[in-house]
């Protein structure tokens, strides 16, 4: 009898597009908001992915890392003496302006790197040598950093190329792909010691020291050995990752305002396909009557209708989930809006597509089950 | 099955059935007595609201009646669970519908091969059985066919075959004719009139038309949910003593 319910549904054309439609709006409406969101939360910790340091270590009121309350510089010495502590060097962190050629100014998120080992340096530089930023009044630039400054020029600013930065002069020696910040300010790197040079003066220049946990020793309880030992606050780099996502949650509408477009996705799903497969039931009760009076039972009956309702759900799901792919694969080229789909995504997507198409048959079933199939004999 | 030891293939006894209740009750059926034996084709008429198909819709075990006894060949549907009564009838009853009933988006021959689904049957099985039934009611070739594609006479003899193809005891007709003209009418009350000559079967037909009023063996008369008359039908009588 399947082969029937499907004929059913397929053979009512129009119904189940809509149905289809209904699902796949609902679908990439959930996914691709989803997506967007984890996107952006990605940004908002573009820092701890570029950096790829195991521990943080900051000042004991630092929430997230987007936060910077400078430490002494002799914090960096404190950390190193901790038990469990491998080596930990010192990083600069901070908006700076840079001015262009053109006059105009730009932000930018200055990276001063400890220049004894460079720890925290771009992983994939592109042109030019990270080493060459140990050079006077050197910087290596991020991809979108080209792009931000070249106001004013010829060309792409590129290898060799100079500009301001707080009325310093700043050569390009190397190029570099990072994980975009969530403030959208191109990165640029410099030691630590030039960029102590490049930023205005304050009273403490210290923004994070990165630490590494000596052999034997998990980066969890080093971490919990520095804060112990020196009263400051070290985050792992999982748990600074996620205390930056739950800083957003608590701090910032964007949770709220994604969650109120996935809340419309499902309403969408709901409404659409639920109405329109309960529709779909009530046109076709008279059939479905012939049949209960030809002795398909109220479970046979069920069955159909979950079949044809999670037919319509896997079909609508897998138009939406490949329409959010493409989008994002459009994305992702392009670089923004943010997008990242992990797993979870889908798979909750699925779960309610499931849930909306479960939904819509128990509407139907309700009929059926109340359905007399004396119904069939009425004019 | 219970053994059919008096050869009536329906016997009810003292049916009553009310619907609603209060003041806006209706009863449709006041006990009602009634046989059809095997091998016969039964006519139950009477003028609209009479408590035909309420009875028609008793006898096929759609509809619980409130007292009474119903024996369909030799089986008692008052004894019967709701799940029981739905298996009895997919094994034992077949059904002619006034508006046929046949589900727009199946061909003739999935249409037909319904019931032997319902009944477990496999795809191959069932449609092998449905063309063949398809033949018998001469829609040879037309078995791909969707009923919006098949005239009103080829869609009630679709619905003949799928009343017959899972080989049923009693076949119960709500007005097969109503939608139909006078020829096809004739030709649709001569398949029925054959199969009611099939050992062990019968056939029960409701109906307002005169014009199939010959091809019955006997006539029930029906008047204010009571049964009034019954009439024995000979060979070319031609009964207008029946009130339309």
């Amino acid at each position: 009898m399947y082969h029937i319910a499907l004929k059913m549904l397929l053979g009512n054309r129009s119904k189940y597009i809509v149905l289809v439609s209904g699902i796949t709006f609902s679908t990439l409406l959930m996914t691709q908001q989803c997506a967007i969101f984890c996107g952006l939360m990605l940004w908002t910790t573009g820092s701890i992915q570029n950096m790829r340091a195991k521990i943080w270590v900051t000042d004991p009121k630092v929430e997230q890392v987007n936060e910077v309350r400078q430490l002494r510089d002799t914090d960096v010495g404190r950390v190193r003496s901790v038990e469990g502590t491998a080596w930990a060097v010192p990083l600069f962190w901070g908006l700076q302006q840079a001015k262009l050629a053109d006059g105009t100014f730009k932000q930018i998120q200055l990276v001063g790197l400890e220049s004894a080992t460079l720890v925290g340096r771009p992983y994939d530089v592109v042109a030019g040598r990270i080493e060459d930023v140990r050079l006077p009044n050197a910087v290596v630039i991020d991809e979108l950093a080209i792009i931000r400054l070249s106001a004013g020029r010829a060309k792409p600013i590129g290898l060799g190329d100079t500009f301001e930065i707080n009325d310093r002069e700043a050569r390009v020696v190397g190029i570099c792909r990072t994980a975009k910040s969530f403030f959208g300010m191109p990165y640029i790197f410099t030691t630590y010691d030039q960029a102590l040079q490049f930023a205005p003066k304050t009273r403490k220049m210290l923004s994070f020291i990165l630490a590494e946990p000596a052999e034997g020793w998990t980066a969890e309880e080093t971490a919990r050995s520095i804060e112990r030992a020196t009263g400051l606050r070290a985050y792992t780099e999982n748990d600074f990752f996620w205390a930056t996502i739950r800083w957003y949650f608590r701090n910032t509408g964007i949770p709220m305002s994604f969650g109120i477009t996935i809340l419309l996705g499902f309403a969408v799903g709901v409404a659409v396909s639920g109405q329109t497969f309960y529709t779909f039931v009530l046109e076709n009760l008279r059939h479905l009557g012939a049949l209960k009076a030809m002795g398909a039972s109220d479970g046979l009956l069920a069955r159909m209708l979950i079949l044809q309702a999670l037919t319509v759900g896997f079909i609508g799901y897998g138009l939406g989930i490949g329409l959010t792919s493409l989008f994002g694969s459009l994305v992702l080229k392009k670089g923004e809006p943010p997008f990242m789909l992990p797993y979870q995504v889908p798979l909750g997507a699925l779960a309610v597509v499931l849930f909306i198409c479960i939904f819509a048959a128990l509407l139907g079933i309700r009929q059926i089950r109340k359905l007399e199939p004396a119904i069939v004999f009425r004019g | 099955m219970a053994e059919n030891k008096n050869n009536y293939a329906v016997h009810v006894r003292g049916v009553s059935k009310t619907f609603g209740a209060g003041t806006t009750a209706v009863t449709a059926l006041k006990s009602v007595n009634f046989d059809a034996r095997e091998g016969e084709l039964l006519m139950i008429v009477g003028p609209s609201g009479c408590g035909k198909t309420t009875l028609l819709s008793t006898i096929a075990g759609t509809l619980q009646f409130d007292a009474g006894e119903i024996d369909v060949f030799g089986s008692a549907l008052q004894k019967m669970s709701k799940s029981q009564t739905t298996a009895f009838r997919r094994q034992n009853i077949g059904f002619i519908f006034q508006e046929f009933h046949l589900i727009p988006t199946l061909s003739a021959v999935e249409n037909v091969s319904v019931p032997m689904l319902i009944n477990g049957a496999s795809r191959a099985a069932a449609e092998k059985k449905a063309h063949a039934l398809l033949a018998q009611v001469g829609l040879e070739g037309r078995g791909h066919e969707l009923p919006t594609s098949l005239s009103g006479g080829q869609q009630q003899r679709v619905a003949i075959a799928r009343a017959l193809v899972h080989e049923p005891r009693l076949i119960i007709c709500d007005e097969p004719t109503s939608a139909l003209d006078k020829e096809n009418g004739a030709r649709t009350m001569e398949l029925l009139r054959q199969v009611a000559r099939a050992p062990g079967r019968c056939v029960v037909v409701v109906t307002h038309d005169n014009r199939i009023f010959k091809y019955a063996d006997r006539m029930t008369e029906m008047e204010d949910g009571r049964i009034a008359r019954v009439h024995e039908i000979k060979d070319g009588q031609s009964p207008e003593f029946i009130p339309n």
